[in-house]
C-alpha cells in the first residue's frame, strides 16, 4: 500500500508526539507535579496511529485507562490534555476528568475510560447510531488483553454482529492484564481465533510497525464501513513502562524491557522504514523530533500556569438542566 | 378524556416521540420481539407489552438485541452521546445489578468527567417494584439506589396519566434518565389526553390536600396511601399526600413546606429502609423543618429482606393501606 507523505509526516510526528508527551507525563509525576492515577501508552504508539489514521473526526473512538495515545492519535489537543493531567481548570474536561477521562466528543473521541471493558458497549452504540442514521462513520473501540476477558467486551462483540453495526474492535495485546500475563489471563491459546469466533473477521498486525497496523487496520475499518458489519484489529506490542506509574514491574522477565526498547520500538521502526523506501530523509524526522520537543515542553509550561479550579466549580457540569425551574 | 392504562399511556408517549423525532429509538430485549423465529417479527412489543406496534412503524429504530444488558445500556448511551435519543427498555429494575456499570460510572458520569462539552439524552426504562409474587430477582424497586448517584435523574410515575407526560419529558431531557415504572400499576387506568404534554421534572404532585399529616409516597405506593388517607378522612383526618414523581431532580420545597404547615410526617416506600427514600426523606425534614414537627416522623416501607415469592409473604412484606393508615394514626397519638 502506497502512504502518502504527508500521511507519512504525520504519522510519524503523532506517534512522536505520543511518546515525548507519555515520557514527560512520567517524570512529572515523579516529580509530585501530577497527580491521580496515570497509566502510559509508551512503545504502543504505532497501534493507535495506525488505526486512527483511517478515521476522520465524525468517526469515532472509545478509549481505556491508557488512553492518552489513543486521543492524541485522534486529534485531541495536547496542551488541554497537559493541562487537564495536571488538573487545571484549562484542562480539555475542566480537570474534571484527568488521566483516565480525557474525552473531546466534537473529534469523535468518546473518552478515556478507567473501567476495563467499559468502552466496548457504548462503541456499540455509536456505531449503532451511524446504522441508523447511514451516514457511514465507523465507531472504533480499543481494548487491551485484559479487557476482551470482562463480559462487556463479548456482549458488544456479540451485539455489534447481531445488530450488523460498523464497529470496529481493536485489540491491543502488551501482554499483561495489570500484573498479570496473558498466558495466565486468557483460557484459550488462540486470542485471534475466540475474537472470530463471534463472528467478525480479525486483521492481526505487529504492534510495533505503523505500517502493519495501518494495514490491517485499513482493512478493518474499510470492512465496517462499506456496512459489512463488525470488524477486529488485534496488534501485539508491549508497553514500555508499568501498569501504573510507578508499578515495580515485579512481573517482567530479565532482559525484556532491554529488548522491547531496542528491537520493538515504533519509533525505529518507522525510522527503518524510512531509510530503506527512501519516502522521508532523516532530516526530515529530524526536524519533527526537535518541533514535538518544543511543543511537549510548552504544554508543560503552559500547564504549570494554567488557572487552577475552584471550589464553586464542584457541583458544574453534573446536569445540564435540573428540577423543575433550573 | 380517554381512560387508558398506564401500559398503553406509556406505549402512547413512545409512539408519539418517535413520530416526533427521528433521532428517538427503541432498544432491549423483545422489544419487538420473534426476530429470527417462525413468528412474526414486531409481534411481542415487550415483556409487558409497553413498545408494541412501534416496529411495525418503525423498523429500523426498534432494536431487539441479545439478553446483554451492559451492551443495551452501553448502546444507549454511546448512541446518545453522538446525538441520537435512545430509549431502552431492561425488562426487570433488578437487572440494573448485570448493568450497574454502564450506568453509574458511563452514562451518569460522562459530562462531569467530559468537563460538561458532552450530553448523553438516554432514558433506560425498567419495570419495577413488587406485587407479581415474582420473587427476589424480579420485584425489588431499585430506584432508591440509583437516586444516590449523581448525573442520572430517577423518575417514578405513580399513574397513567404522570407516566405519558414523565416519560416525554424524559425523552426530551438532554440528561440521562431512568424511568422506573411500577409493574403492578401497567393495567391501572387514568384519564390520560390524546396529545402529547409533559410533566416537568423536579415538580411533586399533591394528590390529596389536608391539614394534619404531610404524606409522602412513591410509585405503587401512592394509591395505597391514597387509600388509606380517604379512609381516614371519615375520621376527620385530613392529609397532604405528595407523589415526588421523580427522587432526582427531588421536589424538596413541596415536602419541606408541606411538614412546615402540618407538623407531621410520614413516609412511605416499598423497598427496604437502609439508605432508602423514607430514611432520605425523614433526615430532610429532621435537618430543614425540625422545628416545625409535633411528632415523631414515621417511615413506612419494606423489612430489611428480600422480596418473598408466596403470596401470603409478600403481603405481609410490602406496605399497605392498613400500615399507612397505622402510621398516620401514630404520628396523631
Amino acid at each position: 500500500m502506497s502512504i502518502p507523505k504527508e500521511t507519512l509526516l504525520h504519522a510519524y510526528r503523532t506517534m512522536k508526539t505520543i511518546r515525548e508527551f507519555e515520557e514527560r507525563v512520567n517524570a512529572e509525576i515523579m516529580n509530585g507535579q501530577i497527580p491521580g492515577f496515570t497509566h502510559l501508552y509508551t512503545g504502543q504508539e504505532a497501534n493507535a496511529v495506525g488505526v486512527c489514521a483511517h478515521l476522520d473526526e465524525s468517526d469515532t473512538i472509545i478509549s481505556t485507562h491508557r488512553g492518552h495515545g489513543h486521543c492524541i492519535a485522534k486529534g485531541a489537543d495536547v496542551s488541554g490534555m497537559m493541562k487537564e493531567l495536571f488538573g487545571s481548570s484549562e484542562g480539555l474536561c475542566k480537570g474534571k476528568g484527568g488521566s483516565m477521562h480525557v474525552a473531546d466528543i466534537d473529534k469523535g473521541i468518546l473518552g478515556a475510560n478507567g473501567i476495563v471493558a467499559g468502552g466496548p458497549p457504548i462503541s456499540v452504540g455509536s456505531a449503532l447510531a451511524a446504522k441508523i442514521r447511514k451516514n457511514g462513520k465507523v465507531a472504533v473501540s480499543f481494548s487491551g488483553d485484559g479487557s476482551v476477558n470482562q463480559g462487556t467486551c463479548f456482549e458488544a462483540m456479540n451485539m455489534a454482529v447481531v445488530l450488523q453495526v460498523p464497529a470496529v474492535f481493536v485489540i491491543e495485546n502488551n501482554y499483561y492484564s495489570e500484573h498479570t500475563h496473558i498466558d495466565y489471563a486468557v483460557g484459550c491459546d488462540d486470542l485471534k481465533a475466540r475474537t472470530e469466533a463471534f463472528g467478525f473477521p480479525v486483521f492481526v498486525a505487529d504492534g510495533a510497525d505503523f505500517f502493519a497496523v495501518h494495514e490491517a487496520a485499513g482493512k478493518a475499518i474499510a470492512h465496517a464501513r462499506e456496512g459489512n458489519g463488525p470488524a477486529g484489529v488485534f496488534a501485539e506490542q508491549g508497553r514500555y513502562h508499568g501498569h501504573f506509574v510507578g508499578d515495580p514491574q515485579a512481573y517482567r522477565g530479565e532482559g525484556e524491557l532491554e529488548n522491547l526498547r531496542e528491537n520493538h520500538d515504533p519509533l525505529k521502526v518507522f525510522r527503518e522504514h524510512m531509510a530503506a523506501s527512501g519516502d522521508l530523509t532523516e532530516a526530515e524526522l529530524d526536524a519533527i523530533d526537535a518541533e514535538v520537543m518544543a511543543e511537549i515542553e510548552q504544554s508543560v509550561m503552559d500547564a504549570k500556569a494554567a488557572a487552577r479550579p475552584t471550589p464553586e466549580q464542584v457541583t458544574a457540569d453534573v446536569y445540564i438542566q435540573y428540577g423543575a425551574t433550573a | 378524556m380517554p381512560e387508558k392504562t398506564m401500559r398503553d399511556a406509556i406505549n402512547e408517549a413512545l409512539h408519539q416521540a418517535m413520530e416526533q423525532d427521528e433521532s428517538v429509538f427503541v432498544i432491549g430485549e423483545d422489544v419487538a420481539g420473534c426476530n429470527g423465529s417462525a413468528g412474526d417479527v414486531g409481534s411481542v412489543g415487550g415483556v409487558f407489552g409497553v413498545t408494541t406496534g412501534i416496529y411495525n412503524r418503525w423498523p429500523d429504530r426498534c432494536v431487539d438485541t441479545p439478553i446483554s444488558e451492559s451492551a443495551i445500556v452501553g448502546a444507549a448511551a454511546g448512541a446518545a452521546l453522538v446525538g441520537m435519543r435512545p430509549v431502552a427498555e431492561i425488562m426487570f429494575a433488578d437487572f440494573i445489578g448485570v448493568c450497574m456499570d454502564q450506568i453509574v460510572n458511563q452514562m451518569a458520569k460522562f459530562r462531569y468527567m467530559f468537563g460538561g462539552k458532552s450530553r448523553c439524552p438516554a432514558v433506560i426504562r425498567f419495570s419495577a417494584g413488587g406485587g407479581f409474587s415474582a420473587a427476589g430477582q424480579h420485584s425489588q424497586a431499585m430506584y432508591q439506589v440509583m437516586t444516590s448517584f449523581p448525573g442520572i435523574k430517577v423518575v417514578v410515575p405513580s399513574n397513567a396519566y404522570d407516566a405519558k407526560g414523565l416519560l416525554l419529558s424524559a425523552i426530551q431531557d438532554d440528561d440521562p434518565v431512568l424511568f422506573f415504572e411500577p409493574k403492578v400499576l401497567y393495567q391501572e387506568t387514568a384519564e390520560v389526553p390524546d396529545e402529547m404534554y409533559t410533566i416537568p421534572f423536579g415538580q411533586a404532585n399533591f394528590v390529596r390536600e389536608g391539614d394534619d399529616v404531610t404524606v409522602v409516597a412513591f410509585g405503587q405506593m401512592v394509591p395505597k396511601a391514597a387509600a388509606a388517607i380517604d379512609a381516614l378522612a371519615a375520621e376527620g383526618v385530613s392529609c397532604d399526600l405528595i407523589d415526588p414523581r421523580t427522587t432526582s431532580p427531588l421536589d424538596e420545597n413541596a415536602i419541606l413546606e408541606s411538614v412546615q404547615a402540618t407538623g407531621r410526617l410520614v413516609v412511605v416506600d416499598e423497598a427496604p429502609p437502609r439508605c432508602g427514600l423514607t430514611a432520605d426523606i425523614a433526615g430532610l425534614a429532621a435537618d430543614r423543618a425540625f422545628s416545625s414537627l409535633k411528632a415523631p416522623i414515621k417511615q413506612v416501607c419494606a423489612p430489611h429482606s428480600p422480596t418473598p415469592f408466596s403470596p401470603e409473604l409478600e403481603a405481609a412484606y410490602l406496605p399497605d393501606a392498613d400500615k399507612i393508615t397505622a402510621a398516620i394514626k401514630a404520628t396523631l397519638a
